[in-house]
């Protein structure tokens, strides 16, 4: 049996360079096309061209960057981050399904814990399990989702950007104003299955040459039911997902500022409070359940940056946040009723970052950050702990026409105080990393780049601290990365064609001391160790084009392929050595095309996961079968009156496919959604 | 460019149709232990637990005459059965033809015919942890004893009709009940209190079978959990202590005089009672070494004394990783020793012979824990 789906992995394999190389044949035919025009038209568009198309940032980035745009965002179907993600290369979503459920990210095979998600540039923290779930967070106010695999090469930076394995940038959007006007007014209304309501509204003001501010507030209401189905070709059994509904309530406001020579400021508050329904796995003669979770998230943050001099640039960033969370279980009666856990997460941050330009090549930079989080809860035998982080980091960066290399050293010192019981002590640890890229051709922009990364994660305070499963003897859990790869931008003199974007990365990444549930001090309880490693190889193709037919219709289409091979060398003795880690499929992809006709907007996107395994083993009782979606959507913009609005109609997995990300977590089958937008 | 078109869409066609496959029952798997033909048992049934939301709790039979042994009967045998065995199978039991599996997470008793392991029904019953059987009837215990009620913190036993496969009486006990024994027509049942650390409970309940009503709660030690009757009278309990200050306990309480007689003080985690003998494990966390000290015991249940015997012998303990479950063959008086592993991977089971040497080992399902020998 596992041989036999061994040899179904390959084909697949074989199967996605097949749709690869398909796909290049689908757009050379074009070019040809192309050639039939009239010379003196394509001479007179190419000066145009040339000015249109800059160099991406993807292009010029030393580590493997992935962006979706507001454009984008707002095209492709998806209602949250996590929906969004999907898209890229080199991710894995864990979806435990619904609207509410939660969804983390695992990049390259490292772990969930070692990506950081920022929100404009500030880290959101979660210091009790250390991961972010990025279904919370809506896409509504989103200018930009991009995702670094290795780190940004920015030198303005806090210096929490050069502290995890790879991340995520949530970019919010800045009120921008259209002539002669002083406000923008966006409202935004959703609906459709699983008893979707969401309406939210967007609303920028310019207050005078300086200064702007915004408000963003969005409700979201769903009764979170879906059909999904289970089979094994004997039983099939067909059900409605129950105590998945979600209420969640969001609010943004920001004001921006301009200060003189180019400097900029910005003063934000976060808002959001959720009560919603926790579905459970759907096991045999148990399909529903009844525990429920309210959430509470406050933040603000502000940042200043501004350029000194000619050379000299300083960027501040601060934050306060509090996180609540409480977590009710009826089926778990104690002597004082129902479990009811809360969980109180504090924490402040501040950050100082200065640059400094030597000369015309070297730039060097100093970061110093501050971070104190805590943790508060009403469970047994809680530790009440504390940490406080100090990270600094010294960087440099030589940059010529075609040479960039980049090179930095962090320095964390990580204190920990807990009010009872052990705490997991004092760490201070040095993370090296050196970043290049190379245009390896004068005049073509063909580009070697690659990144060394050491960086580690701390364990959590669940890790730490929980009671019965915390073990405070804990280490932090190390990788290491080695990428190399090239980027490839190709402008084409037909404009017929948009530029070829290509981006080809391969990887090696090594995880150890990684933090892994055992059986512990007993056999219901479970305890913390520092004993996985893992090895990781993987390659990753990004593609991007697409071609114009006509005068007024553009297609785009982009390609994303994801080779992943992720071995537990935990132990030879193992019977699971040198097997595949869980959830890692060995392949999965995505494909999108997007045509713009007229008012016309059409998307189409597929994504693709393959076989993987639910657990450590490489059997066939551990066994998942692969899951591809086809989703569409088509969207209408008119005006009224100077005032557009934008229609836009989505229809998820067309073709109705049933499939757990999770195993006993099913995900929805076909599903519709509707958008109606409307801005003044 | 339409036939490259078409091209495109064969390629997304042939995607669709060629990943996924058609969907199969879990197959079964055999592998082969040293034959006894001449077994006076005849072989037993082995429960894997399964990690909890996994659903992945399964049935292994190994017939011992001919050494072959079935891992993951059940989905074969039974494939209709939505979602198979289930989540967390937590106990198991022969009683008369039919074979009882306590499936804790999928909130049911699976009932089975012994001798194929095809399904007879099934009784459902929320958070059901132990089984045990007298005169005709079943005894489950249960850590829920009323759905959403905040003022209900008790467990209860259910009594099952084994003909009618019905539940016929139901008694609160204390907070999640666990093992149960039953001696002269008394059951009694160990309470343990494990969802209100650190007020667990510390008492044994006695419930009168005729009456079906709880007598008394006698004062033992905190959270308990195993229960073992002798042939002497005497129950075998242990106590899980709080896994920090105080320890896990051996007690030896004589139903008579409702008295404790005797207290090991041995941290025991299962135990398995064969003539006048009692086979202990135990999976201690040693906090100063971050590690799990695990250790092997006998008791001679007549004189209960702790021995010097050791049943096993020859070093090989050391290959276990996490002692889950044990059992004895009465009749040859080889030990069965599962090894759960780190939980999330296959598990194995051991079975030394009565010098304490190994004979032979096998592979089983994840978190191997309970045994049902057949006849």
């Amino acid at each position: 049996m596992v041989k036999k789906s061994l040899a179904l992995l390959k084909g697949n394999g074989a199967f996605v360079f097949f749709c690869f190389t398909i796909w290049l044949a689908y757009l050379q035919p074009k070019h040809s096309f192309a050639q039939n025009l009239d010379t003196s038209k394509v001479t007179q568009l190419k000066e145009v061209r040339i000015n249109e198309y800059r160099l991406s940032r993807q292009n010029l980035s030393p580590a493997a960057l992935q962006i979706l745009t507001a454009a984008d965002l707002k095209r492709i179907n998806s209602l949250s981050v996590a929906d969004a993600v999907r898209y890229f290369s080199g991710v894995q979503l864990k979806d435990y399904g619904g609207i509410g459920g939660l969804k983390t990210v695992n990049i390259r095979s490292m772990g969930t814990n070692h990506t950081a998600v920022f929100y404009d540039g500030i880290a959101l923290g979660n210091a009790q399990n250390g991961q972010v779930d990025l279904g919370k967070y809506s896409l509504d106010n989103l200018e930009e989702i991009a995702l670094l695999s290795g780190q940004n090469n920015e030198l303005l930076q806090p210096a929490k950007a050069y502290a995890a394995a790879s991340a995520i940038y949530l970019r919010t959007k800045t009120p921008s104003f259209t002539e002669g006007k002083n406000y923008t007014l966006s409202a935004n209304f959703k609906t459709g299955d699983f008893g979707l309501i969401n309406p939210s509204v967007t609303y920028q003001l310019q207050l005078n040459q300086q200064i702007s501010a915004s408000l963003s507030t969005e409700y979201l209401k769903a009764n979170g039911r879906y059909k999904f189905r289970y089979t094994n070709g004997v039983y099939d059994t067909t059900a409605v997902r129950n105590n998945g509904d979600l209420e969640r309530f969001r609010v943004e406001t920001g004001i921006f500022g301009k200060l003189k020579n180019e400097g900029e400021w910005r003063a934000q508050l976060y808002a959001s409070t959720s009560a919603r329904g926790l579905p459970g796995a759907i096991v045999a003669n148990r399909f529903d359940y009844n525990q429920r979770i309210w959430d509470r998230d406050l933040f603000i943050q502000g940042n200043v940056k501004q350029p000194l001099n000619d050379k000299l640039a300083l960027l501040l960033n601060a934050k306060l946040s509090h996180n609540y969370t409480r977590f009710v279980d009826p089926e778990y009666v104690t002597i004082n009723g129902f479990l009811d856990n809360r969980f109180n997460e504090r924490e402040g941050y501040f950050s100082a970052a200065l640059s400094y330009q030597l000369n015309k090549f070297w730039t060097t930079a100093f970061s110093t950050d501050y971070q104190y989080q805590d943790l508060d809860a009403n469970i047994y035998r809680f530790a009440y702990p504390n940490r406080h982080t100090f990270l600094n980091v010294l960087s440099a960066a030589i940059k010529t026409d075609r040479l960039e290399v980049q090179g930095n050293l962090l320095s964390t010192t990580v204190i920990d105080q807990v009010q009872l019981y052990g705490s997991g002590g004092n760490k201070q640890i040095f993370s090296p990393t050196v970043l290049f890229s190379y245009k390896v051709l004068p005049k073509a922009n063909l580009r070697l780049r690659g990144f060394y990364k050491d960086i580690f994660r701390m364990p959590t305070f669940n890790d730490l601290y929980y009671t019965f499963i915390g073990n405070t003897l804990l280490k932090p859990e190390f990788t290491k990365q080695y990428d190399i790869g090239l980027t490839y931008f190709k402008p084409f003199k037909s404009a017929k064609l948009l530029p070829l974007e290509l981006q080809a990365d391969v990887y090696y990444n090594q995880v150890k001391d990684k933090i892994i549930a055992q059986p512990g001090a007993n056999l219901i309880r479970w305890i913390m160790y520092n004993i996985g490693r893992v090895d990781i190889k993987g390659l990753e193709l990004n593609a991007k084009s697409g071609f114009k037919i006509g005068e007024d219709m553009i297609v785009g289409t982009s390609l994303n392929y994801t080779y992943q091979q992720a071995l537990d060398v935990t132990s030879v003795t193992d019977d699971n050595y040198r097997h595949q880690i869980p959830y890692i499929p060995k392949h999965s992809g995505s494909f999108l095309t997007k045509i713009d006709y007229k008012n016309w907007k059409l998307n189409y996107s597929f994504i693709y996961t393959g076989a993987r395994y639910n657990q450590k083993a490489n059997i066939i009782y551990n066994y998942m079968e692969p899951w591809y979606t086809h989703d569409a959507a088509i969207g209408y913009q008119f005006k009224i009156a100077k005032q557009s609005l934008n229609l836009n109609a989505e229809v998820n997995n067309v073709l109705n496919q049933y499939y757990d990300v999770i195993p006993n977590f099913p995900m929805p089958g076909r599903n519709y959604r509707i958008t109606l937008n409307f801005k003044i | 460019m339409k036939l490259k078109h078409f091209t495109y869409l064969f390629c997304l066609v042939l995607l669709v149709a060629s990943c996924r496959k058609e969907p199969q029952p879990l197959p079964q798997e055999e592998t082969r232990v040293t034959a006894e033909p001449n077994a006076v048992v005849k072989g037993f049934y082995l429960v894997n637990e399964g990690n909890m939301n996994m659903n992945k709790a399964s049935l292994d039979y190994l017939d011992l005459v001919t050494g072959v042994y079935k891992r993951n009967l059940y989905s074969q045998v039974n494939p209709e059965v939505t979602k198979g065995l289930g989540d967390v199978g937590n106990d198991i039991a022969i009683y008369g033809a039919k074979l009882y599996v306590v499936v804790n997470v999928s909130n049911k008793v699976e009932v089975l015919n012994a001798k194929s392991g095809k399904r007879i029904g099934q009784i459902d019953l929320n958070n059901c942890r132990y089984i045990t059987f007298n005169n005709g009837k079943a005894y489950v215990s249960s850590y829920l004893g009323k759905v959403g009620d905040a003022n209900a913190p008790n467990g209860i036993v259910a009594e099952i009709d084994t003909t009618s496969l019905t539940i016929s009486r139901m008694v609160e006990v204390g907070r999640q009940p666990e093992e149960m024994a039953v001696v002269n027509g008394k059951l009694y049942v160990a309470n343990s209190g494990g969802y209100s650390p650190p007020n667990y409970e510390n008492t044994l309940s006695v419930i009168d079978l005729n009456s079906f009503k709880e007598e008394k709660r006698i004062p033992i030690a905190i959270n308990l959990h195993r229960v073992k009757a002798d042939k002497y009278g005497d129950l075998y309990i242990t106590s899980r202590g709080d896994y920090y200050n105080i320890p896990s306990k051996l007690f030896v309480f004589d139903t008579n005089t409702n008295q404790i007689k005797k207290t090991f003080d041995l941290a025991t985690s299962n135990l398995a009672i064969d003539d006048d003998l009692a086979y202990i494990y135990s999976t201690e966390w040693n906090y100063l070494k971050g590690e799990n000290t695990i250790s092997y015991h006998m008791v001679d249940i007549k004189n209960e004394v702790l021995l010097d015997r050791k049943f096993i012998t020859d070093g090989t303990e050391k290959n276990i990783k996490i002692p889950y479950g044990i059992a004895v063959n009465r009749a040859n008086k080889d030990v069965y020793v599962t090894d759960a592993k780190d939980y999330v991977t296959p598990g194995r089971l051991h079975c030394y012979n009565a010098q304490g040497r190994l004979k032979w080992s096998v592979t089983t399902g994840d978190i191997p824990a309970h045994i049902a020998f057949t006849n």
